[in-house]
């Protein structure tokens, strides 16, 4: 269940008076204002707003790439935001993966070798990584394609591997910061329909940032930034629908 | 071994950068290798001089004569053991090009001021005999095909004329260090062939002491015995001597030192360029190896394992053909006479192979600490 009020007390990821500014030629941006969000497991959360409304730097708080400037998130029982730069790195090669606008892939790299590198930071063997890697390239529907340099597949196809990086080592939750940006509506629906079996399938926990509408229909619940806090416009699918938020 | 693949993958990008950046180093080495091997070279002379040796000269030149009847009086000097003497001769075998020093030698003492020639005694015997014999290196005989009892004409141009010498003697050094390229005949026919002005005096002595400690206090004797006398003397150790003697051409040592240094800051400016250049086309990856788990530390030594295999592998193939470039030089008759010994000293090599290696790290040090201190949310957010 998703909340946004921070009545939730045993929630995957729970976010506490998040704050976070910059300052930018010497004025000072408020861009997160208090911010509070719980997201259970299993969950699929879109965030939507206008450019500038902090919805990639929420994300990149929640992934752990970057610190707020007050406020707590706990994901699994692990305060992120009191972790070390080190520590950090190590939380995020177990908990969370990414999927990117521009999929930002490896370019000297296969679509097998660029599945594999969150797997070589574990202490799996080859063949054990060679098996997940296989896995993974084969939800996402590219096992044909795991010889392939990024140069020889389509946009979506490089979305679908980039995917497949992230959920290969079976993180607790998935970070998607416009994974429809780039693409077609034919490719963006193909993705959206791979990040649905995902949720739905693999009970995984997506969090999303979309310009889209009809992309972020996709999402059990839709939140907007406004005045650096979330707002709820969604509403969750199904039997949810109703439940506290 | 697991990461390989990502750290070869990186470096093979782009080809034609790599192969330039290879061949920076590969060219840098090159040059290194051979300089030092010039300098060792030149230098050859000086590391084999004997330490109980000292050259006595005219204080005016090298070229300028001495009296002979100055090695009886020098003999007189306490500690001096052996007391030889030399003249430059400066002939042409065939052709100018084919130049190689030729000595006339005094045959009673030399050898005894020389041991680390060795010639056969057989062959020496022979040579003393005759007086228009010849003794002649090891690398001499090679290069033109001398053998023992070939009559060889030497044209003078000092001393006019053509002289005829028998090869009766191939002399080689005692342990691979020595000149092998000279031609040494009698004085005595040299004497009885030569100008009148020649007769009484000659190029110089060298004189073997019996410990090198009195070698300077012999030095100072010799020098004012001959003083304010029509023929003066300078006399020195033989390592003084070759080193004055290597000067002369120039100072080697610190014309290779220049040039070394400035190939190789240009190469530590030019690798360092190519690295942060490659850094900066990658930073989004590099930004999602962090992402995705890899530490500022393994990202850092990505960076620097690239450009230490630059380094390392370019500078060990340079060093590799400047050796094999130098031992093909040493056999080269034409440099065999102006360089006897031609070959890069181990420790050279092993100062190559640091200054590559240390220019690898320095080189990648900069471009690899931006790696390092990169943040994910800067660098995905300029792409």
């Amino acid at each position: 269940m998703v909340r946004v009020d921070g009545s939730g007390t045993s929630s995957l990821i729970q976010v506490r008076g998040l704050d976070k500014k910059y300052s930018r030629g010497g004025e000072e941006i408020h861009v997160l204002q208090g911010l509070n969000l719980d997201v259970d497991q299993g969950d699929f959360v879109a965030f939507m707003g206008p450019s500038g409304s902090g919805k990639t730097t929420l994300l990149n708080l929640l992934g752990g790439l970057d610190v707020p400037t007050a406020g707590s998130i706990t994901v699994a029982g692990d305060a992120i935001t009191s972790m070390s730069r080190g520590a950090l790195t190590t939380w995020r090669a177990r908990h969370v993966g990414f999927v990117f606008q521009m999929y930002n892939l490896i370019p000297v790299l296969t679509a097998f070798q660029n599945v594999e590198l969150p797997l070589l930071l574990t202490s799996l063997s080859k063949s054990e990584r060679r098996k997940h890697v296989e896995t993974a390239l084969g939800v996402v529907g590219l096992s044909d394609r795991m010889q392939h340099f990024p140069r020889q597949l389509s946009g979506g196809q490089e979305q679908r591997v980039t995917i497949a990086r992230a959920i290969v080592s079976d993180p607790t939750f998935l970070l998607c910061d416009e994974p429809t940006g780039d693409l077609d509506r034919k490719s963006a629906d193909e993705i959206m329909h791979l990040v649905l079996t995902l949720v739905k399938d693999y009970k995984k926990t997506v969090l999303m940032v979309t310009h889209d509408p009809v992309v972020a229909e996709k999402a059990d619940i839709t939140l907007h930034l406004d005045k650096g806090a979330l707002v709820e416009s969604g509403k969750l699918a199904g039997a949810m629908a109703g439940g506290a938020r | 071994m697991k990461y390989a693949r990502l750290l070869f993958a990186n470096l093979f990008r782009k080809k034609i950068r790599l192969s330039l950046s290879l061949l920076s180093f590969f060219a840098a080495l090159l040059l290194f290798g051979v300089l030092a091997a010039v300098k060792a070279a030149f230098s050859a002379g000086i590391d084999v001089a004997g330490v109980d040796r000292l050259v006595v000269i005219n204080r005016v030149s090298l070229i300028q004569p001495i009296p002979i009847s100055y090695a009886d009086q020098i003999q007189q000097i306490q500690g001096v053991k052996y007391v030889t003497h030399s003249n430059w001769f400066g002939g042409i075998y065939q052709d100018p090009k084919n130049f190689f020093p030729q000595f006339a030698i005094d045959v009673d003492t030399f050898r005894k001021v020389f041991p680390e020639f060795v010639v056969p005694d057989a062959q020496w015997q022979k040579f003393l005999q005759d007086r228009e014999g010849a003794v002649v290196g090891a690398k001499l005989a090679e290069r033109f095909g001398f053998k023992v009892g070939d009559r060889v004409p030497i044209q003078g141009t000092i001393f006019p004329g053509t002289w005829e010498f028998n090869i009766d003697a191939i002399y080689k050094g005692k342990d691979g260090n020595q000149d092998e390229s000279q031609f040494w005949f009698q004085y005595a026919y040299f004497k009885e062939r030569g100008p009148e002005r020649v007769k009484s005096t000659v190029g110089w002595y060298t004189v073997r002491v019996d410990n090198p400690d009195n070698a300077p206090r012999i030095a100072k004797t010799i020098d004012g015995q001959f003083a304010n006398s029509p023929y003066e003397t300078k006399t020195d150790t033989e390592k003084g001597f070759a080193t004055g003697f290597a000067k002369q051409i120039g100072n080697i040592g610190a014309l290779i030192f220049i040039v070394g240094s400035v190939v190789f800051f240009t190469l530590l400016l030019v690798t360092a360029n190519t690295m942060a250049i490659s850094v900066r086309e990658r930073t989004s990856e590099l930004a999602v190896l962090k992402a995705v788990g890899f530490s500022d530390m393994t990202v850092l030594w990505f960076v620097m394992a690239e450009s230490l295999i630059i380094a390392v592998v370019g500078g060990a193939a340079g060093l590799l053909v400047s050796m094999a470039l130098t031992a093909g030089l040493s056999k080269s008759a034409a440099l065999a006479s102006v360089l006897p010994i031609i070959a890069i000293p181990f420790s050279s090599l092993g100062v190559g192979a640091i200054l590559a290696f240390a220019v690898g790290i320095v080189s990648g040090l900069m471009p690899a600490y931006s790696a390092m201190r990169l943040r994910v949310v800067d660098a995905l957010r300029r792409v």
